[in-house]
């Protein structure tokens, strides 16, 4: 049967982003091990509306670790204390009864705290948009088999591709840099023939506008790759950089000429 | 009787000839237009990226924080796309036939041959958009088979299909926010449809941050706002997903076809326990390879319950394999409705496994034992992995357990050929429209309805819609129906606000949940629909009275969001029962338990169900009224499904 | 997509600096250490009193040598200036943060790291390079027999010394120049130094073996097969060999001379 526990949850509360936060000390009663981490705070949400109490507003959506919606930093890591997953696909069988559990939201300036939990990171959406795609409109394009693509380059692709832009890269850096994010996409296109045309435009426009937002500086600890619950590679920000300083210093007239 | 504004002509010139004829908007013209779109997942974020491609002003609105974030991301296994690469005798021809049989024959012709038709151009569309598909050693896309297709015309991204394609979709929409022809509103919600002389021209929106009431203003709406399946409280859908923005429209005017068509897909996890949030779906490849079995006798399946027995104590003579007993030549297997439907039987009659018996096993040991543990790995590692995580239990060990859970809605907004609503200028796109699976949805058939219907159909339709507006003049924000609808979202919030019950309105929804599960699930009966007609009426009773909304309108406030989607889905839930009753034949995801063949299969009634129900709405608390589109079927022979 | 900013006010730009200053520094300390190798000849400073003078007076090095003040100062700057970006990236802390579960201790504490190294190279210069350079160390006159190769050292009054020379003088070569070596040995007959100079060569280990590897991430070098090999060298040439050697300079004076 599964096991029970009751839990010491240190949670951040703060009303919105013109108010200051606090940590608010709340109890878990019995809470069930087969439950994921997300259904235990829903449990407390429901005893919390039970008593008239504003229930914990945290972002979540589809609890399957694909939509990059949920967030926590749990005792201090990104998704919670195991590696490879999201928030949504902890489970309390990770903690033991007695724990007293810390969560706290994304920290980044570029991040700001919405409601308790719950962080705006519009400014992922900002860095796509400057530049995260290849100029094509519907219709008038060759055909898919027109464009082989080696299996391994494909693949290699795809890889930085699963990026759920959930943001833990962000969280678990010391420096709040986005630089895993932000070069997760660049490698993709970089990689595909179908990204060429644009690759060193791309490359500077995203940068810029990561730089904007108000993200660190990478500075090669490696905690984003450890805390991604996705693998992404450190390897691709040294793509990044790569497609970046290849621009800047041998491809910059393309841009000027261009604009 | 409805008109489906099919257009005349032999089949596979059906399309052709109408992009032809339908009416243009010119180049410099197209900016005075401004195209509201509801949703961004993979119909949404298609559309909307190529009518602001075309020229058109386009705001997009969605509830998550991010485009990118629509739950289409969470579809695993594929997209079908009628590209013979492999020479396997595929055709457009094929594919359209595939599908309309699939859906038991109750979906229209015509919108399913032109689904066939398009799905080349998407892969396409998406290799362009730079979609990191599965490629063969050569360098080509690689293609499997999928959902039991004697053809392999699925193109996938490892199990991740449905991200990939999103995320190709929503690159072109970054792209059109970026030069300004698409202004994104995220964490928005729609709460009404704004008419004026009878045509949609705008919606109620709330930012779900602010709260604030936001009157916005358009030529057409487009909905593609996905499925329904949260009804059922547990589905596979994500938590946010609702029906809400559908059925405000619905509540305008727009007529809900097929409610009742729900897909209950055969292999999720089962529920663990009253907590339970979701069901998580493994892709049905699964079935490929594992067996699907139960006790043959309830004894052993009680010892098993209680732990005094291990599955592996079972000898083979005292498993019933009752997927391959019953369908020998399809076994495991057997098409979603099938599979699902075996599953509920033999936990009905005292077999299932699992702690709380709702659960049959899916077993790999022969796979692992005939192809290696490591080649079982490398085909199902992840689904593996992920089921481990959940279930902490080893599939390598012993057996998986399975039980069906609510996928997939087939039903939603009626729509015509060119996928507008009984609403001039409204539309639906994607899960959200009826109009493409008929009563059961083929595997790897859901993204490609939403990107057919996001890239390739809308454009051209939306355009015609607008040329015959005959003016270019915008939309008059001053109308006085935008303030009084934004009264009666604002009036129908603070009733919602002034709930201040006993109830959680998660209560009310599992209560809803289990009503639906019990009676409009995977079997259904007069007298259980009867039932349940009554238990929802008294729970959208108790809702009203006794729950509990906390906080304000000014902030985000999960109370009130969760609250005003489950007042709109107790409404859907009567009219499904309602429809589910009017139904009176099985077909597809339907099953009717007074509707089946001497052997216990569905039985479809064709001679009075060959038609699409679309219901009306005619006021709060009143019975909605039927309306019936003829299906006509010109091209294929209606025959029972068999899989024996 | 286009009219980007300047590459060395952008992020990227920034780290590029700070990779390249790193590099050059790593190649230095090669230099240097090869050079101080000669402490440890019992010549009695007589080949590491030429080569400092050397090393000072011929022109390319000297050029070499500006380089290389320019890179400790940029490296420097351009490390305040990241963190300092770094942490107003993330205004408000967290209140428990694990690090330890996804990275290394040095790869979080380059600056304090670096920090120990910067003040250790205050006094590291202040001792030598200063004192060097402003005649506050002793004088030394070497005469060497040319026919037995035998060498006495003396130690010669400053009113004795003008300049750096070499001349020959029936067959014994005279050498008279700065005594750097001796200078070496006063300055670590003091414990405290000694102490200072090997944490500082600690802290060199560990801010070594992270910043070599990471000074080519970020010059963009992901290599399957040449990565390995970056991290071999930042670890053990530049991590342990480095600093032990180092280390052991003070240590040699204090217990063995």
């Amino acid at each position: 049967m599964a096991q029970h526990m009751n839990l010491t949850l240190k949670v951040w509360r703060q009303k919105n982003d013109k108010t200051k936060g606090k940590f608010v000390t709340i109890q878990a009663k019995d809470i069930a091990d087969d439950m994921s981490f997300l259904e235990m705070l829903d449990v407390v949400n429901e005893d919390l509306t039970r008593k008239g109490e504003d229930p914990i507003y945290f972002d979540h959506d589809c609890r399957e670790g694909i939509c990059g919606m949920c967030s926590l930093v749990i005792n201090g890591r990104p998704h919670g204390p195991k590696y490879g997953i999201t928030t949504c696909q902890l489970h309390m069988r990770s903690f033991h009864d007695g724990q007293t559990i810390v969560i706290e939201p994304w920290r980044a300036a570029a991040f700001p705290v919405l409601k308790d939990l719950a962080v705006d990171r519009t400014s992922f959406d900002r860095i796509q948009q400057a530049g995260g795609y290849v100029n094509v409109n519907t219709g008038g394009v060759p055909d898919a088999n027109t464009i082989p693509i080696p299996k391994r380059i494909a693949d290699e692709a795809f890889e930085s591709a699963t990026c759920i832009g959930c943001g833990a890269c962000v969280a678990a850096c010391k420096n709040a840099s986005a630089m895993l994010f932000v070069s997760a996409k660049i490698s993709q296109f970089a990689l595909l023939p179908q990204g060429q045309t644009e690759r060193y435009e791309r490359a500077q426009a995203m940068i810029d506008q990561m730089d904007a937002e108000g993200f660190g500086s990478c500075t090669n600890t490696g905690a984003c790759e450890a805390e991604c619950p996705k693998g992404i590679k450190l390897s691709n920000i040294a793509r990044m950089n790569r497609e970046y300083f290849g621009a800047k210093f041998f491809r910059e007239e393309d841009v000027h000429t261009h604009s | 009787m409805l008109d489906s504004k099919v257009p005349a002509g032999p089949l596979a010139e059906k399309w052709s000839k109408h992009k032809f004829n339908m009416k243009l908007v010119n180049p410099a013209n197209k900016r005075k237009f401004t195209i509201i779109v509801v949703g961004t997942g993979l119909a949404g974020a298609s559309a909307a990226a190529s009518l602001a491609e075309l020229g058109y002003n386009v705001k997009t609105f969605c509830y998550q924080d991010s485009p990118r974030r629509a739950h289409s991301i969470a579809a695993q296994g594929g997209i079908n796309a009628a590209k013979n690469y492999q020479n396997d005798g595929d055709s457009v021809y094929r594919l359209f036939y595939d599908t309309i049989k699939g859906g038991d024959y109750r979906a229209r012709e015509a919108n399913v041959y032109r689904l066939a038709e398009v799905s080349v151009n998407i892969i396409d569309q998406c290799v362009a958009q730079g979609v990191p598909f599965a490629r063969e050693y050569g360098g080509l896309l690689d293609n499997r088979s999928f959902g039991g297709a004697q053809v392999s015309r699925t193109f996938y991204a490892r199990g991740q299909t449905g991200q990939q394609l999103l995320l190709g979709a929503y690159s072109a929409l970054n792209r059109q926010i970026r030069k300004g022809k698409v202004t994104s509103y995220t964490r928005h919600e729609m709460l009404d449809l704004v008419k004026i002389d009878g045509h949609a021209r705008g919606i109620i929106t709330r930012d779900m941050v602010t709260g604030k009431i936001e009157a916005h203003e358009g030529h057409a709406v487009l909905l593609c706002t996905g499925g329904y399946g949260n009804v059922f409280f547990l589905s596979t859908n994500a938590m946010g997903c609702n029906v809400t923005a559908a059925w405000r429209a619905h509540k305008r005017g727009a007529f809900f076809a097929n409610p009742c068509y729900t897909q209950i897909h055969p292999t999720c996890i089962p529920v663990t326990g009253d907590h339970q949030s979701k069901l998580t779906l493994m892709s049905e490849s699964l079935r490929n390879d594992g067996r699907v079995w139960v006790p043959k006798t309830q004894e052993v399946a009680e010892k098993l319950r209680q732990g005094q027995l291990k599955p592996a104590d079972i000898k083979d003579e005292d498993r019933d394999y009752f997927l391959e007993r019953k369908y020998p030549s399809f076994g495991n297997l057997v098409p979603r409705d099938v599979a699902s439907r075996n599953a509920k039987e033999m936990v009905d009659d005292g077999r299932g496994v699992g702690k709380s018996g709702v659960a049959v096993f899916l077993d790999f040991a022969d796979a692992i034992k005939r192809l290696g543990k490591d080649t079982v790995e490398a085909k199902y590692g992840n689904l593996f992995d992920m089921y481990y995580q959940i279930t902490d239990e080893n599939p390598y060990e012993q057996p998986m357990r399975i039980y069906p859970a609510v996928h997939y809605t087939m039903g939603g907004v009626w729509v015509d050929y060119n996928l507008m609503t009984t609403v001039p200028g409204l539309y639906a796109l994607g899960e959200c429209n009826f109009s493409d699976h008929g009563a059961n949805r083929l595997g790897a058939s859901a993204l490609m309805q939403g990107l057919s219907d996001g890239y390739f159909v809308i454009p051209y339709t939306v355009g015609d819609y607008l040329a015959n507006l005959g003016s270019f003049a915008p939309v008059d924000k001053n109308n006085p129906a935008f303030e009084q609808t934004r009264k009666d979202v604002e009036e129908k919030i603070n009733t919602l606000l002034s709930l201040k019950g006993s109830k959680t309105v998660d209560d009310i929804h599992k209560k809803l949940g289990n009503i639906m599960w019990e009676y409009c699930g995977m079997a259904r009966t007069a007298e259980g629909l009867t039932k349940a007609k009554g238990l929802i009426q008294e729970l959208k009773k108790e809702f009203w009275s006794d729950v509990k909304v906390l906080g304000e309108n000014e902030e985000l406030n999960m109370s009130l969001e969760k609250a005003g989607r489950v007042a709109d889905f107790l409404e859907l839930g009567e009219l499904m029962v309602d429809d589910a009753l009017n139904r009176a034949e099985s077909c597809g995801g339907h099953f009717r338990l007074e509707s089946q063949t001497e052997e216990g299969e569905a039985k479809r009634d064709d001679e009075n169900f060959t038609f699409v129900s679309a219901w009306e709405f005619q006021g709060e608390n009143q019975a909605e009224v039927l309306h019936k589109e003829e299906l006509v079927f010109e091209n294929v022979k209606l025959t029972q499904r068999s899989y024996k | 997509m286009s009219n980007s900013k300047p590459v060395l006010t952008s992020s990227l730009g920034r780290k590029l600096i700070m990779s390249l200053t790193g590099i050059f520094l790593c190649m230095f300390l090669i230099v240097h250490l090869i050079g101080n190798l000669q402490l440890f000849s019992n010549d009695d400073g007589y080949a590491f009193n030429k080569y400092a003078y050397f090393m000072t007076h011929f022109t390319p090095i000297k050029i070499v040598s500006y380089l290389l003040y320019a890179s400790i100062i940029l490296h420097a700057i351009y490390a305040l200036i990241l963190t300092r970006k770094n942490k107003a990236a993330r205004p408000i802390g967290y209140a428990q943060f694990n690090g330890a579960a996804n990275s290394k201790w040095n790869s979080r504490n380059m600056g304090i790291l670096g920090t120990i190294i910067l003040v250790f190279l205050a006094t590291h210069l202040q001792n030598f390079w200063w004192k060097y350079h402003n005649d506050q160390v002793p004088y030394v006159e070497y005469r060497t027999d040319l026919a037995t190769g035998e060498t006495t050292p003396r130690e010669l009054q400053a009113s004795e010394f003008h300049d750096y020379q070499v001349t020959v003088e029936n067959n014994v070569e005279i050498v008279k120049a700065r005594d750097l070596y001796k200078q070496v040995d006063f300055a670590f007959q003091n414990i405290g130094l000694v102490i200072l100079y090997i944490i500082a060569m600690v802290a060199l280990s560990f801010h070594l073996i992270h910043g070599f590897k990471s000074a080519f991430q970020t010059l963009g070098v992901s290599h399957k097969k040449y990565v390995p090999i970056i991290e071999f060298l930042g670890v053990w040439v530049f991590g342990i060999i480095i600093p032990i050697a180092f280390a052991m300079m003070p240590l040699y004076f204090y217990f063995v001379k």
